[in-house]
């Protein structure tokens, strides 16, 4: 019997090695992966290079884990928030390296991870400062860049509901860069709130199917994090369709 | 002859009047997020999300927040009914794709021939990019929303950009607190200047060269 679904984020994570790639879903606070990073961060591994499309806000999830010195470089596309006071004291003391992506050209260089694609020419970026050095060529009159594959060692991904062969739906917004991700890293590993039965998941609505999925570990909804009245009615009409 | 800056709403509401019943709009964080709160409310129009929503709805009444549910600026919003979810890969191709009508972004400066700077301010400051550069070359239309001035006096329409750049010869209109300015191969062409601007006035606030469009000097 296959079972992805593993007992805690402790179990899931602990053969992460030192010197990774991790991809970390999420978009400013939604679909952060918070308590895979916080097993992360205990976990030890150092060393490592984060794919996030921030730099972290606050002292939590990404930026947590750059508190404790655990990140040599960053690759995002919009590192600088109101809150990102961990990471910019960090850049400026020159002990993290970042490189800055366009968000399209970080989704689609996982995308091209994933689904085998060795390279790819895309307009975004053509003629700045993000494209210097990079291989170029016009295509239909129109400048493109050459961009690479960016494959993780690692996905830490949040979802809403997963079952033990991995499958996954999301939530509203929540979803971003999670169903990429899954796809573009050796080993995958999907936080959800619920872990439901083969079968209970609609078939013709699954997001991420399993084979992008390594693991699955339930972990507790957080009281900041509960969703409204409002929310919690989608969900349930969700589970009945 | 005196004449006042438009506000930035009502900068605002000339857009949302520009914007034609079915199209599918970005608007860029900051200053053009103000245009959603001007959409006409007979027409129908899809405002599309970089982080995966189309038919994206306005604020939520305060207390029902959902955090899985913001926009590009972090903030919550809500979705309309008939609204979609989507990932940001399919998100990124709406726009490279070219499946969005309008892309509305602030600037810090455009020049003569459409080039956009919007994202580095260069020197120390920490580079940021987002999805500023994927909407520039990707929209059908690139509409810039911004003060025709900084805050020096300069102009922020410029004959060659010295920000960095986020793409170029990619916006085809300009609406500033002054003029709505389109870009086009025989140069920029002002129409609908505020009331008592002239347009050798505004050509010398601009410090670039500027016609007035035919409809104006008609009228």
């Amino acid at each position: 019997m296959i079972d992805k679904i593993i007992p805690s984020v402790e179990a899931a994570l602990a053969d992460v090695r030192d010197g990774s790639t991790i991809l970390v879903g999420g978009f400013g606070g939604a679909g952060v992966p918070e308590e895979l990073i916080d097993a992360l961060i205990a976990q030890g591994a150092r060393d490592l290079t984060i794919v996030n499309n921030n730099a972290g806000n606050g002292e939590v999830g990404v930026a947590a884990l750059l508190k404790a010195g655990r990140v040599r470089k960053i690759v995002c596309s919009y590192p600088r928030t109101a809150d990102s006071y961990v990471f910019d004291a960090l850049y400026r003391a020159r002990k993290i390296e970042l490189d800055l992506v366009p968000q399209g050209t970080l989704s689609e260089r996982m995308r091209a991870a994933g689904a085998g694609i060795g390279a790819f020419y895309t307009p975004t970026g053509y003629g700045t400062d993000l494209a210097k050095g990079k291989e170029t060529r016009m295509i239909d009159g129109k400048g493109h860049v050459l961009e690479s594959p960016i494959r993780g060692d690692v996905a830490l991904v949040k979802a809403e509901r997963g079952d033990r062969w991995g499958n996954l739906v999301y939530r509203k917004s929540a979803r971003n860069f999670g169903p990429t991700m899954a796809s573009a890293a050796s080993c995958t590993i999907a936080q959800v709130y619920e872990t439901v039965e083969l079968g209970a998941l609609d078939p013709e609505c699954i997001v991420t199917p399993g084979i992008f999925v390594t693991r699955v570990v339930k972990v507790p909804r957080r009281a900041h994090r509960a969703p409204t009245g409002g929310v919690t009615r989608g969900i349930s009409s969700q589970a009945a369709a | 002859m005196s004449y006042t800056q438009l506000t930035r709403d009502e900068i605002a509401r000339r857009i949302a009047q520009d914007i034609p019943e079915g199209a599918y709009v970005n608007l860029g964080i900051g200053m053009p997020t103000l245009v959603a709160n001007h959409l006409p409310k007979d027409r129908e129009i899809f405002l599309h999300s970089e982080n995966g929503i189309l038919g994206m709805g306005p604020a939520p009444a305060p207390g029902s927040e959902d955090p899985d549910l913001i926009n590009a600026g972090k903030e919550p919003v809500t979705l309309l009914t008939g609204g979609a979810y989507f990932h940001h890969t399919d998100s990124f191709a709406m726009m490279r794709g070219r499946h969005l009508d309008i892309a509305v972004l602030g600037a810090f400066q455009v020049s003569v021939s459409g080039d956009l700077a919007n994202w580095h301010t260069g020197g120390n400051a920490i580079p940021a990019v987002g999805g500023a550069m994927d909407l520039a070359v990707g929209a059908k239309s690139v509409w810039v929303m911004m003060e025709h001035l900084a805050r020096s006096g300069e102009s922020k329409i410029v004959e060659r950009c010295t920000y960095p750049l986020t793409g170029i010869g990619v916006v085809k209109r300009i609406y500033t607190d002054l003029a709505v300015i389109d870009v086009t191969p025989r140069g920029l062409v002002a129409s609908r200047l505020v009331p008592g601007l002239a347009c050798d006035e505004l050509q010398r606030l601009s410090g670039v060269p500027l016609s007035a469009s035919a409809a104006r000097a008609a009228a």
